[in-house]
């Protein structure tokens, strides 16, 4: 039976650390021996996440972004802190293929992708705030 | 560093890194859109033999260049990807835009590595 366990770190919003937080969530999650799937699956929802603090948030890089984790029995959760510039309309945010940097070839994927790959995503933000994305995963019951 | 894209037979062959997110797709849109240009490409080869990671900021990049070889009239197919590729291919709808192939051979040692 596992217990509960918590990390949080905080680092530059530079897109070097894009990988560094994927491999870092990873790694924390390894006492509940998950799938590799169920591994990938949160990695990419991690880079999502933290991608979307890097490029959106901040009009320059440096700035703070905040990532924690927490272990609950075999529930990993997860939050995505940052203090930019906040989304003014979440739910328009949050269709598929709706991006606001189209210039930047942004998919407009990455809150579909995180829905994809959570069991559940939800995200709170205000204009000149800043965003907060927590996502939840429950390990160890993927079907087929 | 590793060199990302390759002319072949006139078409050219984009070998896609071991992971592929916003951090990645900046040297990789350079590097191929030199060479489309340059060329004039008309056939765009995804190779993902060497590829674990991609995210939607891969998804934007690969849509990005099949939309730059459109102006020469061009096609695009991706092959060689494992499962996880393959579900972020589905996940996102692109296996509808790009055909997908098993070539059953593996990225050739020695691609321009330093
Ligand atoms: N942390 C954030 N801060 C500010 N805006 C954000 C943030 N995350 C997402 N957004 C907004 O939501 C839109 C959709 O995000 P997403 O689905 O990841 O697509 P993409 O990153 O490809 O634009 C973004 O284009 C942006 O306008
Ligand atoms: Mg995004």
């Amino acid at each position: 039976m596992q217990g509960n366990n918590n990390m949080k770190v905080s680092f530059d919003a530079r897109s070097v650390n894009e990988a560094f937080a994927r491999v870092t969530v990873a790694a924390f999650i390894a006492e509940l021996n998950p799938t590799i799937d169920e591994v990938e699956d949160i990695k990419t929802a991690v880079s999502e996440a933290v991608t979307n603090a890097i490029i959106h948030a901040y009009d320059s890089p440096g700035e703070p972004v905040q990532l924690s984790c927490a272990l609950k029995g075999n529930v990993v959760e997860i939050e995505v802190l940052d203090t930019g510039k906040g989304i003014g309309d979440v739910k328009k945010a949050m269709e598929p293929f709706y991006t606001t940097k189209p210039e930047l070839e942004r998919s407009g994927m990455g809150f579909a992708f995180m829905e994809a790959f959570m069991d559940d995503v939800r995200v709170t933000s205000a204009e000149g705030e800043g965003t907060r994305v927590w996502m939840c995963k429950t390990i160890g019951v993927q079907e087929g | 560093m590793e060199k990302y894209c390759e002319m072949q037979a006139g078409r050219l062959v984009i070998y896609v890194p071991r992971e592929l997110d916003h951090h990645e797709a900046g040297r990789l849109k350079m590097e191929a859109d030199l060479l489309i240009d340059a060329y004039h490409v008309k056939n765009l080869v995804f190779d993902f033999s060497n590829t674990e990671f991609m995210d939607s900021s891969g998804i934007g990049v690969i849509i990005g260049r099949c939309r730059n070889i459109g102006y020469y009239g061009g096609e695009a197919v991706a092959q060689n990807l494992n499962d996880r590729v393959k579900k972020i291919f589905r996940v996102s709808g692109l296996h509808t835009l790009i055909p997908t192939v098993e070539t059953g051979k593996n990225r050739q040692k020695g691609n321009g590595s330093i």
